[in-house]
């Protein structure tokens, strides 16, 4: 039983290495005092944004080309699995002053 | 009254300094308790009016806008309301407090007699132009006459939501052309 079994498990292992990229980060921005920062963030596909907002007050990040959307509730946070290059610009919806940059690498 | 007099020249003095006449004159400089009291006035004028548009306005993204300015208007003031009480100032009613509160009342009254498309447009102009008056009023008198720190970080911070709402409101305006 148990030298058939471990092949498979290596099998599974090594899959799994290869699905999650190697390198994959997660990378923090910070949204207080209506400013987010870093304004000029930088990233890879697989890697994973930590959205965190540090205000009273309710924020979204807005990809201008529709990439993204998420709202932040205050005082919380939430993640997203980048899956697409490039560069996007995004926004807050409920204060369009507030305004960043997330480059995404293949 | 010799004091009197030199305090009366002393002023003169002030006021015709070349910096104070660009600004405000030195008497209309309002104090903390006062700034406090327009701040907050401000906000719930814009509370009121919120509350109106929720339940007159058609358009959704009207609807969204009222939604929003209710909940960050809310939010700031409870935070003035927490600071004041920490910094054991009492806001002090004032003229400016009084204008505004009157200005607002008419403006509740005219928008109340508009309905369906016609309303929601007036609502969104009238919140552009009234985030656009607050915000200079915040940025030429009430910051810079801000004594307290913790006040005048309250009100860069109030300044910068205010703009968001005025930029907001100047994209609802342009979709319901
Ligand atoms: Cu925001």
């Amino acid at each position: 039983m148990m030298p058939e079994r471990l092949p498979s498990i290596a099998i599974a292992l090594v899959l799994a290495a290869m699905v999650a990229p190697a390198h994959a980060e997660t990378i923090v921005i910070t949204m207080e005092n209506l400013v987010i920062s870093p304004a000029d963030a930088s990233a890879r596909i697989g890697d994973t944004i930590e959205w965190i907002n540090k205000d009273v007050f309710a924020h979204t990040a807005t990809a201008k080309n529709g990439d993204f959307d998420v709202t932040l509730p205050p005082n919380k946070s939430a993640t997203s699995v980048l899956t697409k290059a490039g560069a996007v610009d995004y926004y807050c919806r409920f204060h369009p002053n507030m305004k960043a940059t997330l480059k995404v690498a293949p | 009254m010799f004091t009197r007099r030199s305090a009366a020249i002393a002023a003169a003095i002030l006021l015709s300094s070349p910096a104070l006449l660009q600004g405000a004159s030195a008497a209309d400089k309002p104090t903390d308790p006062q700034i406090a009291h327009i701040a907050y006035t401000a906000g719930v004028i814009d509370i009121n009016a919120a509350k109106q548009a929720k339940k007159k306005a058609q358009n959704k993204d009207v609807k969204a806008f009222a939604e929003d300015m209710l909940r960050d208007h809310e939010a700031v003031n409870k935070q003035a309301l927490a600071l004041v009480k920490k910094l054991n100032v009492t806001p002090e009613d004032n003229d400016t407090s009084k204008a505004l509160s009157k200005q607002a009342s008419d403006k509740l009254t005219e928008l109340d007699k508009l309905d369906g498309a016609a309303f929601d447009k007036a609502y969104v102009a009238n919140e552009v132009a009234y985030h656009k008056a607050v915000n200079g009023a915040l940025e030429t008198q009430l910051i810079p006459s801000a004594n307290n720190a913790e006040l005048k970080s309250l009100l860069q911070t109030g300044l910068k939501i205010f703009q968001g709402h005025q930029q907001h409101a100047e994209h609802v305006a342009a979709e319901l052309k």
